[in-house]
C-alpha cells in the first residue's frame, strides 16, 4: 500500500461546479475522488420538518458583515436545496462592465458562445418548461398582477420532473420525491458509474505541493462528525495531478487563502469581487377580496388565494426590466418566490413607525401569512464583497449545525442600491396598482440576504480583476481549476444555477482536452450521462 | 432563523463580565444565578420570566394566569411564550442555552438603567425587565435591536428565537406540532400534511394563462 494516497483528479465539492467536471473526467477514464464537507443523504432522509437539526443538517446560514448567505452543505451541494429555477442569463450580462468601466467576462464568452453549454446542462439535468397549468397559485397571482399593471410575465423553466413533483413546497429541505433534478440524480450517479469515489464529511483545509513524483498537489482534509460539524474526527490527504476546486463561493477562496503559505502567492482577486447576485427580496400581503374581484382569481368555491406555502417555490417572473438598452445597474428580473417561515422575522409590518418588524402589528400581519407573496429582484450589483482573513479551519466559523459567522464584508455602492430601489419601485407599482396588494420590505435585518453567492474567484481576461483565466485555471497555479459559483464574473439578473452548470460543462470540455498535459489520460467530449 | 446563534465568543465574554458587575448590585440577580443551567426550572424563576418577557415583547400574547408578570397581556390569543420560545432557547440544536443566564442578566441590567434614565419606578420583587410596561419593554428592545447598537447581533440572535418558535415550532417535529395544534402554526394556518406525514398539493394551480410572455422570450422560455 502506498504511503501517500493518489488520484488523477481530486474534486473539492459535489455541487454542480464539482459534479459536472468530475463526471466528465471520470467518464473519460481518469481516477476521480470527490471530497465533500457535508453529509451524503438519501432521498428518505430529506424531511418535511422545520425542527432545528433536520433541514439545518444540509443548509448553511452564514452571517457576514453586510450580507447573509444561504448555501448547501451536503453531497450535491446547493443543487439539493435550490429552488431549481433553470434560466439562461440574458445576453447583456456577458457584456457587463460593472464598476470598472471595461468588460468583466472573458472575451471568449458571450451568450451566443454559451448557448451550446446551456443546451448540454439542460439536457442532462434535465430542464422542463412550465406551462400555465404548472404555474402555482402564487405564481399565477404574480402573473396576473403583472398583467394588470401592463407588464409581461413568464412561467419559469425549472429543473424539476413535473410529473413526479407533488408541489409540496419543501424544496429547501431537499426533495423527498426525487422530482427536483439535483446532482444526486444525474451527474453524480453517472460519475459513480465510471468508478469515481465520493467521500462525504471530508472538509478540505489546504492545498499544498505534492510529494509524489508525477503529482502536482496534495489536498489535505479533515473528517467531521456527522452529528456536529464543529468536531473533527480525523483527516487525510490525497495527491492529485489536477484539482477541481468547487467548494462553493464561500469555501473556494478560503481554501486558497489558507493554501498560499504552501503554494505561494494567490492572485489578487482571490476572495474579492464577491457578488450576492444582486438579490433583493420584498413581499406583498394580498387582499383576498381583490384577488377575487379585481384579478378574477379563485382557487375553489370559497378561496381566492391563501396559498403562499403551496407548490413549487418559484413559478413565474417578469423579464420586462431586462432591457439591454437600459443603463447598467438599472436592469433586473422580478420573480415570484416562496421563503419558508424560518425567515418570518424579516418582513416589516404594515404600520408606520417603530417597531417595524416585531410587536403587535407584525403579529397581525402574520395572521395573513397565507395571503403573502415574496418577490425576488435579481439586479446588477457591483461585486462589492471582500473576504477577510480565513478561519483556522473550514469555510467560516461554525457556531451550530447551520449557523456560522463568515468573513465577507459587503458594502453595496450607490449603483447597487439604485438597482434595488428601482426594483422596489417597480414591484410596489405592480402589487399596489389596483390595491390588490400591500408592498412590504424585509426590514428585520440590515444585511442583504442571498442564496446566490458568486464571484469570489472569478474568471476573466484581466489578471488584476480575475483570479482565473478564461479556462478557469487559477493564475500562477497550473492544474487548479475553479469551476463553481466563485468563478462567475458578475451577477446574472437571473438565478445562477444553470449558468454555473453551463460554465462547468464548458470548463470540463476545456480541462479534458488538456488533461494529457497534466499527465491525466482522459478522453474529452464524452457522451452526456445516460439516465435511467 | 438560525442566525440566532451568531454570538461571538468575544462578545459573550464581554457580556459575561458586565453581567458579573450587575449581579453585585441587583437584588433579583441571585435568583438568575440559582436557576442558571436549569432549563426545567419553573416559570416563576427570574431568568425564565425575563426571557419570557423578552419573547412576549416581540410576539405578544395573552396572560396565562392572573399573576402572569412575564406576559404583558398586550394581545389576545397566543404569542411567542405559548409557542414555546423559552423551550426553543434551551433546545440543544439552537446552541444558545449556555448564554441564556448571561443574556437574561444583561437584559435586566439594561432594563434597570432604562428605568433610571426615564425615572420609572419598578416593582423590586420582579426582575427589572419584567417590571417594565409593555411599551417600555418595546422601547428598550428598539434600543437593543438598533443595528447601530454595539451589541445588536447578540440581541438579534436572541430575538430570532421567539420568531422561530412561533412561526416554525423549531423545537418540535413539524408534523407533530401541526397535528397537536401548536399555537404559532395554527395562527399562520400552516397546512396539514397527508396521513404519511408528508405534504402534497395536487391542486396547486389556477391552470389559466394569466399574462403575456415577454416578446423576446426564446423558444425554450429564457430571456434573450
Amino acid at each position: 500500500m502506498p504511503i501517500t494516497e493518489t488520484a488523477d483528479v481530486v474534486v473539492i465539492g459535489t455541487g454542480p461546479g464539482g459534479a459536472i467536471p468530475g463526471f466528465h473526467l471520470a467518464a473519460g477514464g481518469a481516477k476521480v475522488v470527490f471530497l465533500e464537507r457535508g453529509p451524503w443523504l438519501k432521498t428518505q432522509e430529506f424531511t418535511h420538518d422545520l425542527q432545528l437539526g433536520t433541514y439545518t443538517k444540509l443548509v448553511d446560514y452564514v452571517q457576514c458583515d453586510g450580507v447573509n448567505v444561504i448555501a448547501g452543505n451536503c453531497v450535491g451541494g446547493s443543487s439539493v436545496i435550490y429552488y431549481a429555477a433553470a434560466l439562461r442569463a440574458p445576453s447583456f450580462v456577458f457584456e457587463r462592465h460593472g464598476l470598472v468601466g471595461r468588460r468583466l467576462w472573458p472575451r471568449s464568452i458571450t451568450r451566443s458562445s454559451m448557448d451550446k453549454w446551456y443546451d448540454r446542462a439542460e439536457e442532462t439535468l434535465p430542464v422542463a418548461e412550465q406551462t400555465w397549468n404548472d404555474v402555482t397559485f402564487a405564481g399565477g397571482v404574480w402573473a396576473s398582477l403583472c398583467h394588470r399593471a401592463g407588464r409581461t410575465c413568464n412561467p419559469v423553466p425549472v429543473a424539476v420532473d413535473l410529473k413526479q413533483c407533488t408541489n409540496c413546497g419543501w424544496m429547501l429541505n431537499g426533495c423527498r420525491f426525487d422530482a427536483k433534478r439535483s446532482m444526486l440524480l444525474n451527474y453524480l450517479p453517472a460519475a459513480l458509474a465510471h468508478n469515481a469515489e465520493i467521500r462525504p464529511l471530508c472538509e478540505v483545509q489546504t492545498i499544498s505541493p505534492a510529494s509524489t513524483s508525477g503529482y502536482r498537489y496534495r489536498v489535505e482534509y479533515s473528517t467531521v462528525n456527522a452529528a456536529d460539524y464543529r468536531q473533527m474526527t480525523g483527516g487525510g490527504s490525497i495527491e492529485a495531478k489536477i484539482v477541481i476546486l468547487a467548494a462553493g463561493t464561500l469555501g473556494t477562496p478560503v481554501i486558497l487563502q489558507r493554501s498560499a503559505q504552501f503554494l505561494g502567492a494567490m492572485p489578487d482577486a482571490v476572495g474579492k469581487h464577491f457578488s450576492p447576485n444582486g438579490d433583493h427580496v420584498t413581499m406583498a400581503v394580498l387582499d383576498e377580496d381583490k384577488v377575487r374581484n379585481v384579478l378574477g382569481l379563485q382557487r375553489d368555491a370559497r378561496t381566492a388565494y391563501e396559498a403562499f406555502p403551496i407548490g413549487k417555490p418559484i413559478s413565474s417572473m417578469t423579464f420586462d426590466y431586462l432591457d439591454e438598452k437600459a443603463p447598467e445597474f438599472d436592469r433586473f428580473s422580478l420573480q415570484q418566490i416562496f421563503f419558508p417561515a424560518i425567515v418570518n422575522v424579516l418582513p416589516e409590518d404594515t404600520q408606520p413607525g417603530a417597531p417595524s418588524w416585531f410587536g403587535l402589528s407584525k403579529r397581525e400581519l402574520t395572521r395573513r401569512w397565507r395571503s403573502w407573496i415574496n418577490v425576488l429582484a435579481m439586479t446588477e450589483d457591483g461585486n462589492e464583497g471582500v473576504f477577510g482573513q480565513p478561519p483556522v479551519s473550514g469555510s467560516f466559523t461554525r457556531l451550530a449545525s447551520a449557523a456560522s459567522l463568515g468573513q465577507i464584508t459587503y458594502r453595496p455602492t450607490r449603483q447597487t442600491l439604485r438597482g434595488w430601489k428601482l426594483a422596489d419601485e417597480r414591484t410596489r407599482h405592480i402589487v399596489e396598482h389596483e390595491g390588490v396588494g400591500r408592498f412590504l420590505e424585509w426590514s428585520g435585518s440590515p444585511n442583504a440576504l442571498t442564496a446566490h453567492p458568486l464571484s469570489s474567484c472569478r474568471i476573466g481576461d484581466d489578471p488584476a480583476l480575475s483570479a482565473c483565466d478564461d479556462r478557469h485555471e487559477l493564475r500562477g497555479h497550473p492544474g487548479i481549476f475553479v469551476t463553481d459559483g466563485a468563478s462567475v464574473p458578475t451577477s446574472l439578473c437571473v438565478n445562477p444555477s444553470l449558468t454555473i452548470a453551463a460554465l462547468a460543462e464548458r470548463a470540463a470540455h476545456l480541462i479534458s482536452r488538456r488533461a494529457a498535459s497534466y499527465g491525466v489520460q482522459a478522453r474529452p467530449d464524452v457522451p452526456a450521462p445516460q439516465l435511467s | 432563523m438560525s442566525e440566532s446563534l451568531t454570538i461571538s465568543r468575544r462578545r459573550l465574554l464581554q457580556l459575561a463580565g458586565a453581567a458579573v458587575a450587575a449581579w453585585q448590585v441587583a437584588p433579583w440577580a441571585d435568583k438568575v444565578v440559582a436557576f442558571a443551567g436549569n432549563p426545567s426550572g419553573s416559570t416563576s424563576d427570574a431568568m425564565t420570566t425575563t426571557l419570557e418577557a423578552f419573547a412576549d415583547t416581540l410576539i405578544p400574547g395573552q396572560k396565562r394566569y392572573d399573576a402572569d408578570y412575564a406576559i404583558a397581556g398586550a394581545a389576545r390569543g397566543p404569542g411567542a411564550v405559548q409557542a414555546g420560545a423559552v423551550d426553543l432557547m434551551w433546545f440543544p440544536e439552537a446552541a444558545i442555552g449556555p448564554a441564556l443566564p448571561t443574556l437574561a442578566t444583561m437584559l435586566n441590567s439594561r432594563a434597570a438603567s432604562y428605568a433610571g434614565q426615564h425615572q420609572k419606578m419598578l416593582d423590586p420583587t420582579l426582575p427589572p425587565f419584567v417590571a417594565l410596561s409593555f411599551g417600555d419593554r418595546t422601547r428598550l428592545l428598539l434600543e437593543l435591536l438598533d443595528p447601530a447598537a454595539q451589541d445588536y447581533l447578540v440581541w438579534w440572535a436572541l430575538a430570532a428565537m421567539p420568531f422561530l418558535a412561533f412561526h416554525t415550532a423549531g423545537h418540535l417535529n413539524t408534523v407533530h406540532a401541526v397535528r397537536s395544534g401548536h399555537p404559532g402554526l395554527r395562527w399562520l394556518r400552516f397546512p396539514h400534511p397527508d396521513h404519511d406525514g408528508l405534504w402534497r398539493f395536487p391542486h396547486f394551480s389556477y391552470r389559466r394563462k394569466l399574462a403575456h410572455s415577454h416578446p423576446r422570450t426564446t423558444s425554450n422560455g429564457n430571456p434573450a
